[in-house]
């Protein structure tokens, strides 16, 4: 037998043991567990605004510390900074490129980002002095497309990109701090810590990684290896994993529902997910339960992102048919 | 019950690989029978038993794995049962005034099929997937341009397996411009153009004047062609053929569902695969491909050295102290039930919320310094953190420690929080600049740290940066939650704003001391669990 074949047999052989061992730590189910858990009830949410101004699909929307203020970005070339209480634009920053795929607001509010099929995280200062937007920074570096970014501060930003590594960035002198490389596939998106500390990233290989920001490690990954023989990419469904347990814990699925997930958000207790789908609904999980507690339906087009404001009043979706709505 | 068929369209790929589940999926569908109808569970039984014996039907390679492959798959086993001669749907030819009209089924038929045998109890729900499978592409209604589901008896007709979406057709305007003029060349009232494909044609007219006449004599071959057919057979071929451009070239305000999300397209894997024409014309010239469409760069394959590293990293998730599910779970439903009182979507908020009632006077509330909820002084008790996230908290906790003078340790602890988020060419000073205030000999806000992290940070400090505290600020937040908040928690200043809302609720607590009511209340949102323990293990 080769060397290869017998390191690639000896990481199997891990694999196994890994699989066995977390198997013996599934003395219950979450499921089981909550079973005497009261049902949390139907959960209605109504559309309380319509933010109209983009003419493309929008394709993310981040919301600002203030859970009042929000940035989304569209294929219309188009950044816009919304108050999503008047519904009025504070803010529409034209962009170079319009393949744009993500945007990010910062905790300070003084900063958004955004980047796409540019290979770029291009950094916006919405406090300049002239009261004019201008561009920042560019960070460059990336060869791949730039799914998802998110700061840690005016001075620090994460990105994630198409060719499969995540990267901290300073944006003072625009250069790459930590490089965050291990995925074997595209890195799609990423979420960060309320500490700071961590971030976790999903990419195409099946695998999402939790990452130590200030060691640039990885800790964990999750999924993947649990399908030994044939990978499935599974795609209407969610799953919620934990870390402490190092592994799945439940799986939010419905055999009416055949269309992939695009986006996710908790509720503030955690108590609800809401996914965005294909179909154009958002559904709404019981995160201890899997059962659907309710659906937001009202574009007319897929919904392509989703997020709940950090006081956790308010929903926002964003869709291929140009509108974002609030919901709750 | 519902997830009985996904479970069996799951089986269908898993199983060549892992043929031991299968009576387990079986015995799981035999122990939810549906109490009220017997009959009908027997045919859904017999229908999804022989799901589960039979391969998947559809035409897409068992090996495709991209994410549109796995969903025609789900779709065309359906489409390919629903159409079966015992178990789908009456699929008959219909008289009609002078004419037949051949192979339809009506609206209401196809939501009561997909409501019987994919255990949906909602009719809306099943023409909400009837829509989605029929806006793909793989059936349609006669009668109208427009892609969608209803429960009527208005006639449907299944797509030919020619034009389903899994052939990935992605055909070039060219072939939509003979496709339109084709149709105006036959005489039939059905088949005239509406108004939008009209006004594509004109616009298809001017750009490709040039090669019009290429056009032209493909149309008139294409209707050669059609001629020869049987009578029925055009008919149904017709239809489908305008069926497989409504896909295409949807009617303006109806969605594309060609449309590909742009990271799906940088990572097709099979660019050669693409269908360009239906009428099997080959490309002339060089092909404008969109940004959108150029194959993303292939990963690179597994080195030994990637294989070594993946051992390492297997070998240290092994070792790793895992947590026993039922400890898990249980520490996640207190934390969700200890926070739905807060969570908006949940507890409606007092007095409402402002986004229901266009009243903001619970931002106001909340922005006011000076009466901070009760319900909101409550989450300072839940821990440290939900102290220090709140202004408020924040400022009062400082006050309590000022109060036991060791104000150092928050003030500390907020300098390094703050070092970590400034620019770049500041770090160095303010590093400096803290140690000065509070580990050197003789600083003026003296921190207690132990020998061990004294050192550590010392050393860190030769070469500062942002995480050269880290140590240091772990240990200090450790010693303040042990120690001075649980203090907090008791003193007398954050127990009078606590129980100052409460007197207004009150009715006859009476005698019962501050310490009680507050462990009381505690208790019950907590259901008598030790919470803080628990949330804080991480």
């Amino acid at each position: 037998m080769g060397e290869m074949e017998q390191l690639r047999k000896e990481a199997d052989n891990l694999k196994d043991q890994i699989t066995a061992a977390r198997k013996a730590m599934q003395d219950t189910t979450l499921q089981e567990a909550a079973a005497s858990i009261n049902v949390v009830g139907r959960v209605q949410l109504k559309t309380r605004k319509t933010l109209r101004g983009h003419l493309a699909k929008i394709y993310a929307m981040h919301w600002s510390t203030d859970s009042k203020l929000c940035v989304s970005a569209s294929q219309d070339g188009k950044l816009i900074v919304w108050d999503s209480i008047t519904t009025n634009k504070v803010n529409a920053i034209p962009l170079k490129s319009s393949w744009v795929m993500t945007c990010a607001y910062a905790p300070s509010g003084n900063l958004v980002a955004c980047g796409g099929l540019d290979n770029m995280c291009s950094i916006y200062n919405l406090k300049g002095k002239d009261g004019n937007v201008k561009v920042m920074r560019e960070l460059a570096a990336h060869t791949g497309y730039l799914s998802c970014c998110r700061f840690l501060s005016d001075s620090e930003i994460i990105t994630s990109s198409g060719d499969c590594t995540c990267v901290l960035w300073d944006i003072e002198t625009g250069t790459q701090k930590t490089i965050f490389a291990g995925h074997q596939g595209d890195c799609m998106s990423l979420a960060v810590s309320p500490d700071f500390k961590f971030f976790i990233s999903g990419a195409c290989d099946f695998t999402a990684k939790l990452w130590d920001i200030r060691e640039g490690t990885c800790r964990q990954t999750f999924g993947g290896h649990e399908n030994l023989s044939r990978i499935n990419y599974i795609l209407d469904l969610c799953k919620l994993y934990d870390l402490r347990a190092d592994q799945e814990l439940i799986t939010y699925q419905d055999s009416s529902i055949m269309c992939g997930v695009t986006s996710l958000a908790p509720s503030l207790s955690g108590r609800l997910l809401l996914a965005g789908y294909d179909d154009f609904n958002v559904n709404i999980w019981d995160t201890l339960k899997a059962e659907r507690v309710g659906v937001l339906a009202g574009h007319d087009n897929r919904v392509s992102c989703i997020g709940v404001s950090s006081d956790g009043m308010a929903c926002c979706t964003g869709s291929w048919d140009s509108f974002l709505k609030i919901w709750n | 019950m519902a997830e009985a068929l996904q479970q069996q369209q799951q089986q269908l790929e898993e199983d060549e690989e892992q043929p031991q589940q299968q009576p387990q999926q079986q015995s799981s569908t035999e122990e939810t029978p549906e109490p009220d109808d017997g009959a009908k569970e027997n045919i859904k039984t017999t229908l999804s038993r022989s799901l589960l014996s039979m391969r998947s039907m559809s035409c897409v390679e068992s090996e495709d794995d991209s994410p549109n492959m796995i969903v025609y798959r789900k779709i065309e086993d359906i489409v390919t049962c629903i159409q079966d001669e015992t178990e789908g749907v009456p699929i008959r030819t219909v008289k009609s005034f002078m004419t037949k009209i051949p192979s339809v089924v009506t609206g209401t038929d196809i939501v009561q099929w997909l409501m019987k045998n994919l255990s949906i109890e909602d009719p809306v729900e099943a023409m909400h997937i009837g829509t989605l499978i029929a806006a793909q592409g793989y059936f349609f209604p006669i009668s109208d341009h427009v892609l969608s589901l209803k429960d009527d008896g208005a006639f449907y007709r299944f797509q030919a397996p020619y034009f389903w979406p899994s052939n990935c057709w992605e055909p070039e305007n060219t072939d939509y411009a003979i496709y339109l003029c084709k149709r105006t060349m036959q005489n039939k009232t059905r088949l005239e153009l509406a108004d939008y494909e009209a006004e594509n044609l004109a616009r298809l007219q001017r750009a490709f004047a040039r090669k019009w006449e290429f056009i032209y004599m493909q149309a008139e071959a294409q209707v050669k062609i059609d001629r020869k057919k049987d009578k029925t057979e055009r008919k149904i071929l017709d239809s489908q053929e305008r069926a497989f451009w409504d896909v295409h070239r949807p009617v303006p305000g109806c969605v594309n569902t060609t449309e590909m999300d742009i990271r799906k397209c940088r990572r097709m894997k099979n660019p050669h695969r693409v269908k360009k024409s239906v009428y099997g014309l080959v490309e002339e010239g060089t092909q404008s491909q969109s940004p959108t469409h150029t194959p993303s760069h292939l990963c690179r394959k597994g080195t030994k050295e990637d294989v070594e590293k993946e051992i390492l990293f297997l070998n240290t998730q092994l070792d790793r102290h895992c947590l026993k599910m039922s400890k898990v779970a249980e520490s996640l439903i207190s934390y969700t039930e200890q926070y739905m009182e807060y969570d908006p979507f949940i507890t409606a908020p007092e007095p409402s919320n402002p986004w229901t009632s266009d009243d903001p006077s619970l931002w106001d509330l909340e922005n006011s310094i000076r009466e901070p909820s009760q319900q909101r002084v409550k989450k300072w008790g839940f821990s440290l953190e939900e102290a220090l996230k709140d202004p408020v908290g924040q400022d009062l906790f400082l006050k309590f420690l000022e109060s036991e003078f060791s104000s150092e340790n928050l003030r500390f602890w907020l300098a390094v929080q703050d070092l970590k988020r400034i620019p770049q060419q500041e770090v160095a000073q303010r590093a400096q600049d803290i140690w000065a205030e509070f580990l050197a000999e003789g600083a003026p806000s003296s921190i207690n740290l132990d020998s061990h992290s004294y050192e550590r940070t010392s050393q860190n400090l030769k070469d500062p940066g942002r995480y050269s505290y880290e140590d240091a600020q772990d240990h200090i937040y450790k010693l303040m939650k042990s120690d001075s908040y649980t203090r907090f928690l008791r003193s007398n200043v954050y127990q009078d704003l606590l129980m100052a809302k409460k007197k207004q609720f009150e009715t006859e607590q009476g005698r019962r001391t501050s310490l009680e009511k507050f462990t009381r209340s505690v208790g019950k949102s907590l259901t008598g669990k030790r919470l803080t323990g628990l949330m804080q293990s991480s």
